[in-house]
């Protein structure tokens, strides 16, 4: 190769990407230097004290390990370190289970607005009155989207949405009695499901998936007894299947006064065409950083509401937000059968903002709209590559479809090799190895966030990755090749945990 | 790797050789492959009881975790420090890297176990399915 | 809808490469008689600039311009402009948990260099990437102890911020955990160590204490840890005010710190959303709820960072995990991280000095007004004190109001016995005049009080 040929290959364009370079950046603790400022304190106008007179024994003598730094310096720090990161605003971001979808611009402009952004928790009711609206206006949406008669937005994730879930349901049966022992959870379920279970001092029994991927009704009938507290179910599932049964499942579980908790991971295959309390769920929770579009941010923060039916209502975690006569609304802490608090103050009030800028924005159409668009999205990629991956399960799709590595695992490729190729091409991977119940799972949600033209990129990567794989699978297995970093060895980071800096003196 | 044929097996793929009335326990090679490359073992502390079939602890690849189970019942007389440092050991050598020495209280529950060849029939069996 | 990509026309282009007549038919398997055949009744579609509007509207009704006195686990202290400018960029904003790390390392790297801030902060050898809140945070460290030790109960110092107090009885209901509450000093405010003595045996998994505790006094930390450790119980050390680090001798004799980091550049925001960490030992990480990011290197030898340990985590260990936690706070933690690089090793010292000053002038101002007086005395505090006026916090919250001043938290609700004791919180964003003003408003409810009887 000559040497013109070689500088332009690495120019070469793959799909909708080409290479660029990326700033190396160290760690802020190995830039900085001792006098270097980016902060200035306005003049103390008040006496000032001796800390060491004031506090005794309890003066910090050793400042902790802080960087020094100046103001541009940490500016281009964490901007170059932004550059590292894939994200929705760069492309498609096909995590299965996740709904990556948009962001609106416009909910982090209503979540700054001094009024709402600087309130105090404790600051009085009549003060509070313009974010109670904003609050009750949220819950009064979401009743109305999932079909329930009561909810508390204190959860701060969906994990913590399921815990307090579970919790209603135990406080029912126990005031029904007796708490029961067992909570019955599909092999196709996130893991949160049976790790929530498990906090809540309930044993989790596995419930098999039947042949096509839902729940097998017989197996249930015989599973649930009288020591049965709920099904934890998922709906559509995390194959992206809607449990077409799904009244007789509420049915089966509650002639033995077992109830149906519904995970509500996948609500954006359901908004405006469907709502969980029509079809016999009791008890579910949301995720406003999945479907109501809040920023997932690098890994939080979420926000998980729980909606119940009325016959819950009583065991919500206190607070519970009610309205007086008068048209005002207040924090109700006195309800005897609350099964108490599940975080301090509220919950996560930035994100109810923005979810509720997010419904706004919408409307009913716009939500209907946006539901069809993403199971469309869905549907369309499962048609143009169900002829290269093979599908599993040949049920209809909704928001998601779920593909396995058989044919291109036969060459000895897997699914997360695909998926890392994947990034070469500018894409995002999906999900990977998820739901269990499919070997060399591939796990594709688009979102309605995608146009015609992206989908098409995307299906072009994924077909020209299975050529790949028949003719070159060395290149696939040792993707990506066009990263700032290569493969990362995780081996090591596990055997030897290196979980902060330290000065190499140390 | 062949199967020791001075060890007896458990259907969980543990080992155990016995030299007195000491049982010396490890993973059985068939098991470390499965699991891949050993992050982190779990051990008791010495003098734990132990029970058969009862677990006693867990070895973690980067994205697994399997429960190890006890052959025998009795009491932990030794744990094989090194696997806390260099858990890589196992993968090396299954078959020498012992996690646990135990006092039997019960011999005869060795005559449950899988001899050898039961245990290499048994591991045909279950990657054949 | 303009956040949908897609031309009605796309629409049927795309309908009739499926295959499928109308877009009825994607949804032909949801049964009929559950399908919603009607709109939803939500609010119609808003313009942006309605949007906007509605959320300004609001905030007014909020009322903007007050001068806070309030604290009590959530702190408004000045938030440097770059932090929004940094956490606003789309790359940060819209990206996800760090799974693929070959995309993520900036959010990678980012975390670890929180966890590395954390620790240094806390005195802890390491912290994870972040908790949901300081409340949930401390609830899940109290669970850890059990882990580590393998004992089932705790003592709890009634001087623990209420709310989260109320957290961890939920948390650990039916965890077979029984925590016994010890209550404090009247005099000094900090937790009675006779009873914290009498508390604590063999079977005590967790003593846990927060410091500067509710009342923002600090606690005796290792004379604590003394009493726990003789038992063989871990200290747990909750932190909500994080500020106080810069100033605040660390917790180094605890076994495990659960932080409140708001007060790092993160808005008040009605209480959340917040960044809760955990910080321990180095012997405990493996009994460490949360996600970890730790250092290791690619193929080529270069530095990278991978979430790690991830087999303690629910979506590996399922029911046996040791949380159910999934997400953290990356974007809050973000915030905190940007926070506490803006102000830096001498910086956090500053700020933290200001805090107590303006503390202690508040302090002393306050009380010198006739009737009034610090409840707690004797142990010093760090940016909260207690205040009697000697009369109903009702009858001068108005008053305090009309000059645009938001008064201390009335305690009553929570400590029946303190009275009329309200808790009171000066950050460096208070001003002298602020806190001259509170004095003469609380001066003049006194006379009038006075005159009244």
């Amino acid at each position: 190769m000559t040497q013109e040929s070689k500088y332009m290959s690495n120019r070469r364009s793959v799909g909708k990407v080409r290479p660029h370079p990326t700033q190396n950046e160290a760690l802020m603790f190995e830039k900085s230097a001792p006098g270097k400022r980016a902060c200035k304190m306005p003049p103390l106008d008040v006496p000032a004290v001796d800390p060491a007179s004031l506090l005794g024994a309890d003066v910090r003598r050793e400042a902790g390990l802080l960087p020094e730094l100046s103001e541009i310096e940490i500016i281009r720090h964490f901007t170059r370190l932004s550059t590292w990161n894939y994200a929705i605003d760069l492309g498609m971001y096909p995590l299965g289970s996740c709904t990556m979808k948009y962001n609106p611009r416009v909910n982090e402009v209503v979540a700054r607005i001094p009024g709402l952004a600087e309130a105090h928790p404790y600051r009085i009711r009549s003060h509070a009155q313009g974010i109670l609206e904003i609050i009750d206006l949220l819950q009064r949406c979401l009743l109305e989207i999932t079909g329930m008669d009561a909810i508390t937005l204190q959860p701060a994730a969906g994990a913590h949405g399921e815990m307090t879930g579970i919790l209603l349901v135990r406080a029912w049966h126990e005031s029904q009695g007796r708490p029961r022992k067992k909570v019955i959870i599909p092999d196709s379920a996130h893991g949160t499901n049976p790790a929530t279970a498990a906090i809540c001092g309930y044993a989790v029994e596995n419930l098999r998936s039947n042949a096509v991927g839902g729940i097998d009704l017989e197996a249930l009938a015989r599973q649930v007894d009288e020591d049965t507290a709920a099904l934890m179910l998922t709906n559509p599932s995390t194959l992206g299947v809607f449990e077409n049964e799904i009244h007789r499942i509420a049915d089966i579980l509650h002639a033995r006064g077992a109830l149906l908790y519904m995970d509500g991971a996948n609500m954006n295959a359901l908004v405006g065409k469907v709502r969980p309390g029509d079809f016999g769920v009791d008890v579910m929770h949301l995720n406003l950083h999945k479907t109501f579009s809040t920023p997932h941010g690098g890994g939080g923060p979420g926000s998980g509401p729980v909606a119940c039916k009325a016959f819950l209502e009583p065991f919500l975690p206190i607070p519970v937000l009610v309205s007086e006569a008068d048209g005002t609304r207040r924090w109700d802490y006195k309800r005897a059968q609350s099964i108490g608090r599940v975080r301090a103050y509220y919950g996560n009030v930035g994100m109810f903002i923005r979810a509720l800028a997010y419904i706004l924005a919408n409307g009913p159409d716009g939500l209907r709209q946006t539901t069809e668009d993403a199971v469309l999205n869905a549907n369309y990629i499962r048609k143009k590559l169900e002829d290269v991956y093979e599908l599993p399960y040949r049920t209809p799709s909704m928001h998601e479809v779920v593909f396995s590595d058989r044919k291109q695992a036969a060459k000895g490729v897997k699914t997360g090799d695909i998926a890392k190729r994947l990034i070469d091409y500018g894409f995002h991977p999906y999900t990977v190895s998820f739901p269990l119940i499919v070997p060399g799972a591939l796990m594709i949600e688009p979102t309605e966030s995608e146009s015609v033209q992206e989908l098409d990129l995307f299906i072009d990567a994924m077909r020209s990755i299975a050529r790949e794989v028949d003719e070159d699978p060395e290149l696939v297995k040792t993707a990506p090749h066009s990263t700032r970093v290569s493969r990362l060895d995780e081996v090591q980071a596990a055997r030897k945990p290196v979980l902060r800096w330290r000065p190499a003196s140390q | 790797m062949p199967y020791p044929a001075n060890y007896r097996y458990t259907r969980e793929h543990e080992w155990i050789s016995v030299e007195g009335s000491i049982g010396t326990i490890g993973i059985t090679d068939y098991a470390q492959k499965s699991l891949g490359d050993i992050v982190y073992v779990d051990v008791p502390k010495v003098g734990d009881k132990v029970t058969a079939h009862g677990t006693f602890g867990s070895v973690e690849s980067v994205k697994a975790v399997s429960d190890l189970y006890c052959p025998v019942s009795g009491t932990v007389t030794a744990v094989n420090d090194e696997l806390k440092t260099s858990p890589d050991r196992i993968n090396e050598d299954a078959h020498s890297a012992w996690i646990i020495k135990v006092e039997l209280s019960d011999p005869a529950e060795l005559d449950k176990l899988l001899d050898a060849a039961a245990y290499e029939a048994f591991v045909m069996e279950e990657t054949a399915a | 809808m303009r956040y949908l990509p897609k031309s009605d026309a796309e629409r049927e282009q795309m309908l009739a490469e499926i295959g499928a007549r109308s877009i009825d038919d994607l949804f032909a398997v949801i049964p009929a008689e559950y399908r919603l055949n009607r709109d939803l009744d939500v609010p119609r579609q808003h313009a942006e600039s309605e949007i906007i509007d509605y959320f300004r509207n609001a905030a007014t009704k909020n009322t903007v311009g007050y001068y806070s006195f309030l604290g009590a686990g959530s702190y408004r202290h000045y938030r440097p402009v770059i932090i929004d400018s940094l956490v606003q960029r789309g790359e940060f904003l819209t990206s996800y948990t760090p799974y693929q790390a070959e995309i993520t390392q900036g959010t990678l790297q980012a975390i670890f260099e929180f966890q590395t801030m954390i620790a240094e902060l806390t005195g802890m050898d390491v912290a994870n990437a972040s908790m949901y809140d300081g409340s949930t945070g401390t609830a899940e460290a109290v669970m850890m102890a059990v882990r580590v030790t393998g004992r089932h109960k705790a003592a709890v110092a009634r001087t623990v911020h209420p709310e989260y107090r109320e957290v961890l009885a939920t948390y650990t209901k039916y965890q077979g955990l029984p925590s016994n509450e010890v209550g404090f000093d009247r005099r000094t405010g900090r937790i009675d160590l006779a009873a914290l003595e009498a508390e604590v045996s063999e079977e005590t998994a967790a003593v846990l204490v927060q410091s500067p505790n509710f009342f923002g006094v600090i606690e005796d930390i290792p004379a604590i840890a003394q009493i726990a450790h003789a038992k063989g119980a871990l200290l747990v050390v909750a932190i909500t005010e994080a500020i106080s680090l810069g100033i605040v001798r660390p917790p180094f004799e605890a076994d495990i710190v659960a932080m409140e980091a708001q007060s790092c550049g993160v808005a008040l925001s009605y209480g959340g959303p917040f960044c809760g960490v955990i910080a321990t030992k180095e012997q405990y990480v493996r009994q460490m709820p949360g996600r970890l990011v730790g250092q290791t290197v690619d193929r080529d030898g270069y530095r990278g960072f991978v979430l790690t340990l991830s087999t303690r985590e629910q979506h590996i260990r399922r029911e046996k995990a040791t949380s159910n936690i999934c997400t953290n706070q990356a974007l809050v933690a973000l915030m905190a991280t940007i926070f506490l690089t803006v102000y830096g090793k001498e910086g956090l010292r500053e700020l933290a000095v200001h805090n107590l000053a303006k503390a202690d002038y508040a302090a002393r101002t306050l009380s010198a007004q006739r009737g009034a007086r610090l409840v707690f005395e004797g142990a010093p505090s760090f940016n909260e004190f207690v205040l009697d006026t000697g009369e109903a916090p009702e009858l001068w919250t108005p008053r305090l109001l009309d000059v645009n001043i938001a008064g201390g938290v009335p305690l009553r609700h929570w400590y029946p016995e303190l009275g009329n004791a309200t808790l009171w919180c000066a950050t460096e964003v208070i001003t002298r005049e602020n806190i001259d003003t509170a004095a003469q408003v609380l001066a003049a409810a006194a006379v009038e009080v006075q005159e009244a009887c």
